[in-house]
């Protein structure tokens, strides 16, 4: 059926310029560029430009330049190109619309509206630069008391397992298959030099990687794909994932053109299967069946590591989160309407799920609430930017957050919302050899490094000019946010006053 | 009006969500037996709640007062208590109101006062009302009007004792062991969002019915809408409610016999209802087209009681567990299988029901497992704890 | 592989949690334990699971929820009815059962073997999935409920409808979603039960030696003639494409 979606965007090239070299010939994914030996000269086919930018970087003579493609429909507020092109796609095909990355649409982003406070005459700020401030974060139940020996001053509480991070920012689970091997190896090495932690997503662990684990969080999802007693035992962390951001519900495929040899090895099934993520977890149709695989998990490792429990941000997060705490978790992940993906139906990304951080605040508040937020670590994940966002999700109430496609972006990609293809060419989304050898791992995870040095600095100095020296003393308190521009009721639901207040 | 979901629902969720153990004997000889079986079934399956809910319902356990309405009540404070028992003087006769026995269990902390009444209905002969709606009415009225009461049990023969903690604890309190009845059930419950409130226990109950059940609705919220319709005011907020305000509907008021009830809420796929036989087939899309808003759709198993029937029911495509067993006169049903093997090591059979499917117990009927072959048996023919080393 | 009888470690299980019970397995098998024999069970959770050493565990009652969970390497042998999660995510060992199995046994199992004299509940089989050399399989007696078999990756699922009236399996959902491994039926079974990603196909000769190995393994379990057991029809199910959703979405 011939297609009749127009292109999205123009490949320019300046001739006094291009000097035929074709680099941009090589380095598209979507070979967009081709040269014609008729004519000895190097062309474009428009239609298949993704905008991910990887030739107009590589371009020696800065030759190209990719705009979006003046295309100018009717003017009409409710049917507009996106909506139109949608149904072009699906009339030709008969399918799901799929879309790569976060939630793209103009929700309100909530981080834009919380400020954070600074000292001012009444209490000291302080120099980070010169004097100690802490990120150190411990993940892991912790109990309400502490029991000493009064004679001996001898410490009787043992607490449950705890991991340390240093930074408050992990990195989230992205999957091997849906990522390179290389993005996986650079996000293990960033994790274990920055001294965080890397989720390996529910595709499991590539053995050479097992070098990584004690800054491992393994990720045991629906399709239990890798998840074997050496994977189990490897990890520092045990994820149980029940959903994510970008897709609550729904389970994922990844597409058997996407299961290569090595993929194959490291999910445990045969190259060229699709591999079937299931939307529920078959053993887990109730609240205490989550609670029965939570200990499973915990008898398997000999009750020597934390298991946390990820979630998607919905309706009835903060009772969820509740009962997953009861449930025996020791760490609830929160994944909001802007979570990412390697590949999810547009239709669900863009309309399923709650923000982040009023589900930050919900769960906080319900567990301070019912007396057990002790109990549980909260992570929470879904489209952190900067370290601002970061220190503002801290403040409403997460221990730490995970951050994906800032790390992605980290690496090179440039949000072209095309991960599902495989074709990324940047390397980073694609199992494909010719295009994962474009991250080298090395230098990926020293970009990662620097991205979260660059945080914790900045982190640091806004505690400092909030004159406090410890992440904990700005964790859960609210008191230093403050709303600008929302309602009542958000502002009731996060539990901030309005600016001025 | 008095606001429960003050204490039911605090926070204002769409709904309670929790889930849960259950289980359930009945002698259908009617043969009275104490509360030690299904205290020590639950206890076996402490795992599957989290302390914040424990419950029983048995039936038979008032001989002495067998034709009186049980009224088994919860108060906060003592003003409220005067305040119920003025309202009961005035609308029924007392014949005999005492404490429920309770003894001091430490896991059981702040207690609610619990008081039993045995009434009769005081109402005009010539009313059109029925004794029976007589009696709910004057429930609901001290449910939601007199503020820090709660009636919790309202049948005729039977109680439901229920609580915050876990079911082996409540029944220590409750000294269940002491009453013998010829049909329990029991519920161990895991509650998401409620530090817990003794009325928001399972069972739950109105007049002799009572409903055990595990599992979450999705479909809640149009199966209240669809309720409302036939005045049903649902002020407890749970899932356990509307299913048995459903088959109180569907049941005592539509006449409809159980298993055409079990039909409507847990109803074969469309694809099935196609492939039956054309009156059958009839029978089927006049149900689901009808009663389609009281589809029960969510995994869910629960176990609803009346006088002298049991009946265990499944989601369609069984999506919380549920194992039945005989033993002569006897019909188990439960969560775990391990539990009826432990209150009944010989058990003659045990069998995983069919989703959807009802397993009905009733007074004077031998309990027999199906047969077909899906809704199979597997008796072991064997004590289980034979020793037997393979060649 | 699994030690030949040797000094045989008895627990018993009356009145222990779960914890407790596994706890003293560990403890046992730490100090060269390799056959226990666990009398009075009763629901007790996760028998096997953490347990990466070639012990043999006879286990007499009804073992609970998640029996041998992650399970590598150890030999299971059930007198008794097994809860649901049987087997679950089990990498290597055998479990042995000598009664029926709930739902979801063998829930994406990776390897290994589960035998089964009886039927089984709902979703048995479920995502299995096989590797290299693992390739798991699960021999049932009897019959089994619905959606057998759901999403199959991989591996061997063999119903063998031994004292199942007229020979009939009336699960419906066989194999929706299945993309790998196989499946064998002995007895009838209709079209409309199965899920539209699996067909019918012709035995081969290799299909009679896996199943001639398997049946025979479960003969000398439970003590079947094999041969009468071979004698009979087999259908075998194939997944139609290992690719069941590659038409599911637009570009």
């Amino acid at each position: 059926m011939k297609s009749i979606l127009p292109p999205r965007f123009i490949v320019e090239r300046d001739p006094d310029r291009c000097i035929q070299c074709q680099v941009c010939v090589n380095q598209c994914g979507w070979e967009v560029h081709y040269y014609d030996p008729i004519d000895d000269v190097v062309r474009s086919y428009d239609e298949r430009c993704v905008a991910c930018h990887r030739c107009v970087v590589f371009c020696p003579t800065h030759a190209l330049t990719i705009r979006e493609r003046p295309l100018d429909y009717r003017r009409n507020a409710n049917w507009t190109p996106e909506v139109i092109e949608d149904i072009y796609k699906q009339s030709e095909t008969g399918g799901i619309v799929l879309t790569g990355m976060g939630n793209d649409k103009p929700y309100r982003n909530y981080w834009d509206h919380l400020v954070l406070n600074a000292s001012q005459v009444t209490n000291p700020s302080i120099d980070p630069l010169r004097e100690p401030m802490e990120l150190r974060t411990y993940l892991g139940a912790k109990s309400d008391r502490v029991e000493v020996d009064p004679d001996t001053l001898e410490l009787r509480t043992q607490l449950a397992p705890q991991v340390p991070i240093e930074v408050p920012v992990m990195f989230s689970a992205m999957s091997y298959g849906a990522i390179s091997l290389n993005v996986h190896e650079a996000l293990a090495r960033a994790a274990a030099e920055a001294g965080t932690l890397f989720n390996t997503g529910e595709g499991g662990l590539a053995r050479h990687l097992y070098e990584y684990k004690d800054h491992a969080i393994a990720q045991v999802a629906s399709g239990r794909f890798g998840v074997h007693p050496d994977y189990l035992e490897m990890a520092r962390v045990l994820e149980i994932k029940i959903g994510q951001g970008a897709k609550p519900g729904i389970g994922g495929h990844l597409p058997g053109e996407k299961v290569s040899e090595p993929v194959a090895a490291t999910r445990m099934i045969p190259v060229g299967t699709d591999a079937l993520s299931p939307a529920p977890q078959h053993d887990i149709y109730s609240i205490e069946d989550l609670s029965q695989l939570i200990y499973a998990l915990k008898e398997a490792t000999r009750y020597t590591k934390p298991v946390s429990v990820k979630i998607a941000a919905v309706h009835n997060v903060a009772a969820i989160a509740s009962g997953i705490v009861r449930a025996g978790a020791d760490i609830v992940a929160i994944d909001g309407l802007r979570g990412s993906t390697g590949a999810a139906p547009k239709i669900i990304r863009d309309n399923v799920g709650i923000p982040i951080a009023l589900a930050i605040a919900a769960v906080d508040s319900r567990l301070r609430e019912e007396g057990i937020r002790n109990r549980a670590s909260i992570v929470a994940a879904g489209g952190f930017r900067n370290s601002g966002d970061v220190l503002k999700a801290i403040a409403l109430g997460a221990d730490a957050v995970y951050i994906g496609t800032a790390a992605l972006v980290a690496l090179g990609c440039h949000v072209c919302q095309m991960c599902y293809t495989g074709r990324c060419s940047w390397g980073i989304a694609t199992t494909r050899p010719d295009l994962s050898k474009r991250v080298n791992p090395e230098i990926g995870a020293q970009r990662l490094v620097n991205l979260l040095r660059g945080w914790s600095l900045e982190i640091k100095e806004m505690l400092g000019g909030m004159g406090i020296n410890a992440l904990e003393s700005v964790r859960g308190n609210r008191l230093h946010l403050r709303a600008v521009g929302l309602t009542e009721a958000e502002m009731q639901v996060l539990g901030v006053k309005p600016a001025g207040m | 009006m008095k606001d429960l979901q003050r204490y039911q629902n605090r926070y204002g969720d769409d709904k309670v969500i929790e889930a849960c153990g259950l289980f359930g004997i009945l002698d259908t000889a009617g043969r009275r037996f104490s509360g030690a079986e299904v205290i020590q079934a639950m206890a076996l399956m402490h795992d599957r709640g989290n302390g914040l809910g424990g419950g029983f319902a048995a039936y038979g356990i008032y001989p002495e007062h067998a034709d009186c309405y049980a009224l088994h009540v919860m108060t906060m404070h003592e003003q409220a208590r005067e305040q119920v028992e003025a309202f009961l003087r005035c609308h029924f006769d007392v014949v005999k109101g005492e404490p429920v026995p309770t003894r001091p269990t430490p896991d059981i902390v702040d207690p609610p006062d619990l008081h039993r009444y045995f009434v009769h209905p005081r109402r005009d002969e010539a009313s059109e009302v029925s004794e029976e709606d007589y009696v709910v009415g004057r429930v609901m009225e001290i449910n939601s009007g007199i503020d820090g009461a709660f009636v919790f049990s309202s049948g005729k023969n039977m109680g439901v004792f229920k609580g915050v903690g876990y079911p082996e604890q409540i029944a220590e309190y409750f000294c269940l062991e002491s009453y013998e009845g010829y049909m329990w059930t029991g519920h161990n419950r895991f509650p998401t969002n409620t530090p817990g409130w003794w009325g928001g226990a399972h069972p739950f109950n109105i007049l002799d019915w009572t409903v055990v059940h595990n599992g979450e609705i999705s479909s809640y919220g149009i199966n209240v809408r669809f309720l409302e319709m036939y005045g049903y005011r649902c002020t407890m907020q749970t899932d356990t409610e509307v299913l048995a305000y459903a088959l109180d509907l569907l049941i005592r008021r539509h006449h409809l016999p159980v298993g055409i009830a079990a039909k409507v809420l847990a109803p074969p796929l469309w694809g099935e209802i196609e492939a039956m036989e054309p009156e059958e087939r009839r029978l089927h899309e006049t149900l689901r087209q009808v009663y389609g808003s009281l589809l029960m759709n969510g995994p869910f198993t629960i176990i609803a009681a009346h006088e002298g029937e049991m009946i265990a029911l499944g989601d369609r495509i069984r999506l919380r567990p549920l194992v039945a067993g005989v033993k002569g006169d006897r019909l188990y049903v439960s969560s775990e299988e391990s539990a009826i093997w432990l209150v009944c090591p010989d058990v003659e059979a045990t069998w995983i029901p069919v989703g959807g499917q009802p397993v009905v117990g009733r007074l004077g009927e031998t309990p027999t497992p199906p047969e077909t072959a899906s809704a199979y048996v597997m008796p072991m023919g064997a004590s289980l704890d034979m020793v037997k080393v393979e060649a | 592989m699994w030690a030949e009888v040797d000094t045989v470690v008895e627990i018993d299980a009356t009145g222990l949690h779960y914890r407790e019970l596994n706890e003293r397995i560990h403890a046992a098998v730490a100090e060269g334990a390799r056959t226990l024999r666990l009398v009075n069970v009763r629901g007790q959770r996760y028998i096997g699971t953490g347990l990466r050493v070639p012990v043999r565990i006879e286990i007499h009652g009804v073992p609970g929820n998640d029996l041998a969970a992650f399970m590598e390497g150890p030999r299971i042998v059930v007198y008794g009815n097994t809860q649901d999660g049987c087997g679950n995510t089990m990498n290597s060992g055998e479990i042995v059962i000598h009664g029926h199995a709930g739902d979801i046994t063998g829930l994406s199992m990776r390897g290994g073997r589960i035998f089964i004299r009886g039927n089984v509940g709902y979703r048995v089989g479920i995502h299995m999935k096989e590797y290299g050399d693992q390739r798991p399989a699960i021999v049932v007696g009897g019959t089994a409920q619905h959606f057998l078999g759901e999403y199959m990756a991989g591996g061997v699922l063999v119903l063998l409808g031994l004292d199942t009236p007229r020979g009939e399996h009336l699960a419906r959902f066989i194999g929706t979603g299945m993309h790998g491994g196989v499946m064998y039926f002995r007895g009838t079974l209709r079209p409309e039960q199965l899920g539209k990603e699996v067909g019918i196909v012709d035995l081969e000769e290799s299909d009679r030696e896996v199943l001639g190995k398997l049946v025979g393994e479960f003969c000398r379990h439970f003590g079947y003639d094999a041969a009468e057991i071979l004698s009979g029809d087999f259908i075998k199910l194939l997944p139609l494409s290992r690719r069941p959703y590659g038409r599911l979405y637009a570009y």
